[in-house]
């Protein structure tokens, strides 16, 4: 361990290399885990099937890439389907738990994961499968060594800021989007104002599926994926939001960024082993250091 | 459909034996040999390949005239069931097998977990078996002693890149405690078991280790291992994780144009990564328990090109004959050989000869260590070169030279 820190010192271009990385990948992680802190936010529902939408998506980029077209023209075709599953879903299952107690929302949900894990298996085997990009990696020499960018991983992180603004100004100013932030405010208030709240509902979980769809395109192309490979995603998501909280996509995206840099140091200077652990363990300070923070203002009720 | 076409094989096969050597058959009794084996499943790819290694030997023996004891003759038979890939059901069938249907001789199952369920059960009943897909040292040194193995066991997995590397560091006048090893294994019981081999072999040759990491079982990204890598220049590679580990060290390894000189991965083959990342995969040393153009000749099926040659002519879907088909025929071949030296139908008997076999066959030299696994067979280590896998270590069998250093892409 003290080598590996020592090896930071000395040779502070791997630095850079790290920050990069995880920067990058921290890019894909917010996307996932902002759908999640919407569907959470507006609707109550901790989705639990997070990681199969990203990994259903990244199948979207397998599948065009085996015939032959680029892979990145799958994330229209992702964003799309994915978006139609989703309100599927919402309409079949969702809907029936929304104003059910956490637990079945839970339980639907991690239902949901199972089946549409072994419906993959079912579907594409369960082979690890990748989508090829075909973009080059660049060396760029720096501080007395060299670090390497992939251009999938930069452009990933390009599409990933323009999805992201397109999300923000989509809630800012869209009709549909100010519906969603007033009945993440009082879903009761806004169903009293004449808004829908079925609608929103389903409209906010589609749009998270295709949220995840987009992130899984990425995915397909800088990492592996498999139909049993969701629930990294998912708790990379969860650990995201909760380190966050859901009302602020700043907030998410900060996270995002810092679980995935986090990741990367973690798993240089603790061995790969502990990279997961690395991120758990900071949560766990969050949360501790959040309830000494919030003690000063509890009162108790007697 | 796919079942009709089988039948439809089945019946010709049996018309056309018939047809010539019905004489023969007539007056053979049958051995049968029991298997518990994955038909469904997660291992049901590879449970297939190997029944159809099983089923190519029995064949080519009953064709040869099978075992003769004293005056009679015997043909194999096997009897299948179907262990669903999961090990509590390995041994259920096993029990079954030997109480309800009397089997005295077996073939393993597929896999290290089942057969590590089946050992036991051969140890209670006192009944001899032997394997060819089970590669865990865990199951050679409990002192099982009805349990015997053709395949190299997984420490040996890797364990000759290290030799190799060791031997290319002193041609090119280096000395051994120079030559720094890289290390990245998943945390699971077959990867870390090639470590163990790959330790054991970096302290015979006076290695130097630089990094150990262990993967965990889901982490789909090793960046923060390869970017140590790369910092610390080692001069031999070697990771294993199954073919997600493969995958995600191909693809990773071009994405950080690392440029080790020898990389050694388990599973390439498993991973495609010929097809999927066929810069990056050239010069990558793969092992592998038997590939079809190794050197090896035996009785039975002449050499392995010749195994090669008769296995496509009875699975026409077969492009490339998998080792897992041909260490299992060799399992096939090696109670033949046993029955005939012991010359007796007595377990103990044909136990104590399968413990005496000394055997050539066209997957290799078969002869066991007391603990009942395959001494007398290295582990093969191949070299992509130009998008082939071709045989470059063990310097004995080796059809090609070692390219090294590797070319970085």
């Amino acid at each position: 361990m003290l080598d590996n820190l020592n090896l930071l010192v000395i040779a502070p271009f791997l630095n850079v290399q790290l920050l990069l990385d995880g920067l990058f990948i921290g890019a894909i992680f917010a996307l996932a885990a902002y759908g999640l802190a919407l569907v959470w936010g507006v609707m109550n529902v901790k989705n639990l099937c997070q990681g199969e939408y990203v990994i259903m998506g990244g199948y979207f980029a397998w599948y065009i890439g085996s015939k032959g077209i680029h892979p990145m023209f799958a994330m229209p075709v992702a964003i799309v389907g994915m978006f139609g599953f989703g309100w599927f879903i919402y309409k079949i299952i969702i809907s029936r738990v929304v104003e059910k107690d956490m637990f079945t929302s839970l339980l639907a949900t991690f239902g949901l994961a199972i089946v549409i894990q072994q419906g993959l298996n079912l579907a594409f085997g369960p082979e690890v499968q990748v989508a090829n990009s075909g973009y080059p990696t660049h060396t760029i020499p720096m501080l007395g060594g060299s670090i390497t960018v992939a251009e999938i991983k930069f452009y990933s992180f390009l599409i990933c800021c323009a999805l992201a603004g397109a999300v923000i100004f989509f809630m800012k100013t869209s009709r549909m989007g100010q519906a969603i932030r007033a009945t993440s405010q009082d879903a009761r208030a806004a169903k009293v104002m004449g808004i829908d709240t079925e609608q929103v509902f389903a409209f906010t979980y589609a749009l998270n599926a295709a949220i995840c769809g987009a992130a899984g395109v990425l995915i397909s192309m800088i990492w592996v994926i498999q139909p049993f490979y969701g629930i990294t995603h998912s708790i990379r998501a969860f650990v995201i939001v909760t380190a966050a909280g859901f009302g602020n996509l700043v907030g998410v995206i900060m996270a995002a960024f810092g679980l995935g840099v986090a990741e990367q140091y973690g798993g240089f200077v603790f061995g790969a082993e502990m990279q997961q652990a690395t991120v758990v363990g900071m949560l766990l300070l969050v949360l501790i250091w959040r309830q000494v923070q919030m003690s000063r203002y509890r009162q108790a009720v007697q | 459909m796919r079942h009709l076409k089988k039948w439809t094989l089945a019946a010709a096969t049996t018309v056309a034996m018939m047809g010539t050597s019905s004489i023969a058959y007539a007056a053979c009794d049958e051995i049968i040999l029991g298997s518990a084996i994955s038909f469904t499943g997660k291992y049901s790819t590879n449970g297939i390949h190997a029944k159809n290694g099983y089923d190519l030997a029995v064949k080519k023996i009953n064709d040869m005239g099978g075992v003769k004891i004293g005056d009679n003759c015997y043909n194999f038979k096997v009897k299948y069931y179907d262990d669903e890939s999961t090990p509590a059901r390995t041994a259920q069938l096993l029990e079954r097998l030997i109480k309800q249907d009397g089997v005295k001789y077996f073939l393993g199952p597929y896999s290290s977990a089942t057969t590590k369920a089946a050992a036991p059960i051969m140890e209670k009943y006192k009944i001899p078996m032997i394997e060819a897909e089970g590669a865990s040292r865990s199951l050679f040194n409990k002192g099982y002693k009805y349990l015997f193995a053709v395949l190299s066991t997984s420490e040996q997995y890797l364990a000759s890149s290290v030799a190799l590397a060791a031997e290319i560091a002193k041609k090119n006048g280096k000395k051994p405690g120079d030559v720094k090893v890289a290390m990245a294994f998943e945390n699971d019981p077959f990867s870390l078991d090639v470590r163990a081999g790959v330790l054991d072999d970096v302290k015979k040759h006076g290695l130097k280790v630089v990094i150990d990491d262990k993967l965990p079982r889901d982490l789909s990204d090793m960046s923060a291992t390869l970017t140590k890598v790369k910092a610390l220049k080692p001069d031999l590679l070697v990771i294993s994780g199954h073919s997600k580990g493969a995958a995600t060290a191909f693809r990773q390894l071009g994405e950080l144009k690392i440029d080790t000189p020898m990389i050694a991965i388990t599973h390439c083959e498993a991973a495609k990564v010929t097809s999927k990342f066929p810069k990056v995969a050239n010069g990558v040393l793969c092992p592998t328990q038997w590939a079809e153009t190794l050197s090896y000749k035996g009785p039975y099926f002449g050499t392995a090109a010749e195994y090669d040659k008769a296995f496509k002519a009875a699975y026409k879907d077969y492009k490339n004959v998998p080792y897992q088909s041909a260490q299992a025929s060799a399992a096939v071949l090696v109670w033949h050989d046993a029955l005939k030296r012991a010359q007796s139908l007595d377990p103990d008997k044909v136990r104590d000869a399968i413990a005496a076999t000394d055997l050539k066959t066209f997957y290799g030299s078969i002869k066991f260590s007391k603990a009942g696994n395959n001494v007398a067979k290295p582990m093969v280590l191949r070299q992509i070169q130009d998008g082939k896998y071709n045989v470059v270590a063990p310097s004995e069998w080796a059809s090609h030279k070692v390219e090294y250093p590797r070319k970085a892409q």
